[in-house]
């Protein structure tokens, strides 16, 4: 195996609210490897995007990362760093790409301003330096006629070629990890594929490590090496991709892949999980899903459910299969 | 973009006519030139006096019909208070004031500088106060410092400014005696004694409300996307605030501001009347309590001016502020 990246050690990010502070993500460990697509799955709602902006210590205020939780990059506890060391991890050592293309380009800036601030940011480049990179840059992700594209504002730019610019951001400083969050959710399904495409070559030629944050495992099938499912700010399953798909052992990923068109086995009906994400405030103590789950058992919702190592690199968590473990 | 603006500028002439309707009515239609005439020589005067002081200030011709001309006469529609009216204000030959002869036109010059003397320092110093202000309280938000902020800001908003003028007038020109309590000396080296207090006085009136706004402004604008994206590549909080939040929340701040500008000119009808400055603000109450119609009736016309040319301006600000906008 690779060397190791990113080492998330038992993440734990709370909100205050009405009923004292709530854990919106709990107890999440994972680790990516040098160049290894790790994909975070799970419904909207579930802590994904809080998990990264845990890692980039970005979580909006009053939003806290707790400080029981590690989260080691190269070696280093990223909640250790003191702000200025941050900074130099943000967009130097992890490049970040966003769900909104629409709006998380800034509107009264060009876009090319937006590279070469990225650029400037982490390296005295010289104006015309920095210009160079960037046009080199947008020509690298595929945005047609670079030079000019410089120039425009964002509004002038599709949603396409705006995450074109916003991956460009990220990848200026060549970093050796990339967090995606939800990249293609806001696209056109045509562009979709086409971001796709990009990010792979990228990670291929840049040998960098993704956390590729979707709600869509057709996505994932396309890029990831290993599939963490969340659901309701807790990690329920993880797993390497192939044996994700094939040996599902949660009821609740197992749910996930019957409701994917292109997955369901012929003659099967399409199956969709009953009920919605219950809010953070109404989460059981015990299983979080034990509220939705089909196979419930007696104790699910007051007992935490066990961690359960199906095989090598195979994590469940869930109190049924304990029981069959133990048989 | 010309052509928007040359529009605007069309329409804009527009509304200044129909302002002038309205004030000809109002000045000789609702108040006839009689009662002017008569508050003017008083009610006693005998009618000779009366029918001279109408003739002098040319207050003696008819509303809208001038029956002495013939019927196909030009004058019978043209030699009419109305056509006077108009054309006065249109080529800015205002006349004479109705409570002594000056030249209103005269008083308009001499007041300006006073005037602008006082309120443009008051409008940079306001505004790169509240901006400073608001911005170092936004950038600490939803802490205790934002909430002492504007609790402080409420105080100060509930104030009303006579407080603070007769406060800041005890307070600087009583107690301390750094400046004098009113009046006005022209000479370049002395001036701003006469100045300094009013415009502290204005600073502190208008603070809270600028803060709260700007603060509203510039809190809306962290929780944007983009804002988000400038963190994420690495930019510190003091480059996310001064460069990005800044130059966005600009666009709601210009329109609040720009049509202010022009009202520099005017002056301030509370200050300069309680500390002495002979500006236009004076000018303006020193006409609505001396009966003086002519100067008053000049002043609300400048306003409409200035008004319209505010609101063309700001428009033109907003497309340099804002490339997404662009007149059509
Ligand atoms: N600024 C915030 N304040 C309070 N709660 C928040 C905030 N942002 C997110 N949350 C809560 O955290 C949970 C996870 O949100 P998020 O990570 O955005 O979900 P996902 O990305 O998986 O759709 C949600 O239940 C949401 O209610
Ligand atoms: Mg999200």
């Amino acid at each position: 195996m690779n060397e190791l990246l990113l080492d998330v050690q038992n993440l734990r990010t709370s909100f205050p609210s009405a009923a004292g502070r709530v854990a919106v993500v709990e107890d999440i460990s994972f680790q990516i490897h040098k160049g290894e697509v790790l994909a975070l799955v799970g419904e909207s709602g579930c802590g994904k995007s809080i998990s990264a902006m845990s890692i980039m210590r970005l979580v909006p205020k009053p939003g806290r990362v707790e400080t029981s939780a590690r989260i080691f990059f190269q070696g280093r506890n990223l909640l250790d760093l003191d702000v200025p060391d941050m900074r130099k991890v943000r967009g130097g050592e992890i490049g970040m790409i966003f769900q909104e293309p629409m709006s998380s380009l800034n509107p009264v800036q060009t876009v090319g301003a937006q590279v070469v601030e990225a650029i400037q940011l982490h390296e005295k480049a010289t104006a015309a330096a920095a210009r160079d990179r960037t046009v080199a840059l947008f020509k690298r992700v595929g945005i047609p006629d670079p030079e000019q594209r410089f120039d425009a504002f964002p509004h002038q730019l599709s949603g396409g070629l705006k995450q074109r610019v916003v991956i460009a951001m990220a990848i200026a400083m060549r970093p050796k990890m990339l967090i995606a969050d939800e990249p293609t959710t806001a696209l056109d399904v045509t562009i979709q594929a086409q971001i796709i495409d990009l990010l792979r070559e990228l990670q291929e030629e840049l040998e960098t490590g993704i956390l590729l944050i979707t709600h869509d495992l057709a996505v994932v099938n396309e890029l990831a090496d290993r599939i963490a499912v969340m659901y309701a700010g807790r990690l329920v399953e993880t797993a390497p991709r192939q044996e994700l798909f094939e040996n599902a052992s949660h009821p609740y990923t197992q749910g996930l892949l019957q409701a994917i068109p292109g997955l369901a086995k012929k003659g099967e009906r399409l199956h969709e999980i009953q009920g919605v994400v219950p809010p953070p405030q109404e989460w059981p103590v015990g299983c979080r899903f034990s509220s939705r789950c089909p196979i419930r058992l007696a104790h699910c919702a007051d007992q935490p459910a066990p961690e359960i190592e199906r095989s090598p690199g195979h994590i469940s968590f869930c109190h049924a299969l304990e029981k069959e473990a133990v048989a | 973009m010309v052509a928007y603006i040359i529009r605007r500028i069309g329409y804009g002439f527009l509304t200044v006519l129909g302002v002038l309707f309205f004030l000809f009515i109002l000045f000789f239609a609702v108040t006839d030139p009689d009662d002017i005439a008569r508050k003017a020589v008083g009610e006693r005067a005998p009618p000779e006096v009366y029918e001279q002081w109408k003739r002098n200030k040319g207050y003696d011709k008819p509303l809208f019909v001038n029956t002495e001309h013939g019927w196909l006469s030009g004058g019978r529609y043209t030699d009419t208070l109305l056509v006077d009216h108009y054309t006065r204000m249109l080529t800015f030959q205002f006349g004479q004031s109705d409570a002594d002869d000056a030249l209103i036109s005269k008083r308009i010059r001499e007041g300006a500088g006073p005037s602008l003397m006082l309120t443009v320092p008051l409008f940079l110093s306001g505004m790169a106060v509240a901006v400073m202000v608001s911005l170092f309280v936004s950038f600490f938000r939803e802490t205790y410092i934002d909430r002492m902020a504007l609790v402080l800001c409420m105080l100060a908003m509930s104030v009303t400014i006579l407080l603070y003028i007769i406060g800041g007038q005890y307070l600087i020109g009583k107690v301390l005696h750094w400046f004098p309590i009113s009046g006005f000396d022209p000479d370049p080296t002395i001036v701003y004694k006469f100045l300094l207090l009013p415009i502290l006085v204005g600073l502190v009136n208008g603070l809270g409300a600028d803060v709260r706004f700007y603060r509203t402004v510039f809190v809306e604008e962290t929780t944007k996307d983009y804002v988000r994206t400038a963190r994420a590549k690495g930019a510190g909080e003091i480059r996310v605030m001064g460069n990005h939040v800044l130059r966005n929340a600009l666009i709601p701040i210009l329109t609040q501001i720009v049509v202010a500008i022009p009202f520099l000119f005017t002056g301030s009808l509370l200050l300069e009347s309680f500390f002495g400055i002979p500006g236009l603000g004076s000018l303006t109450i020193d006409a609505i309590f001396g009966n003086d119609f002519a100067t008053l009736r000049t002043m609300v016309y400048i306003g409409a001016l200035l008004f319209v040319t505010g609101q063309i301006l700001t428009d033109i600000s907003y497309t340099l502020a804002d490339p997404r906008i662009r007149l059509e």
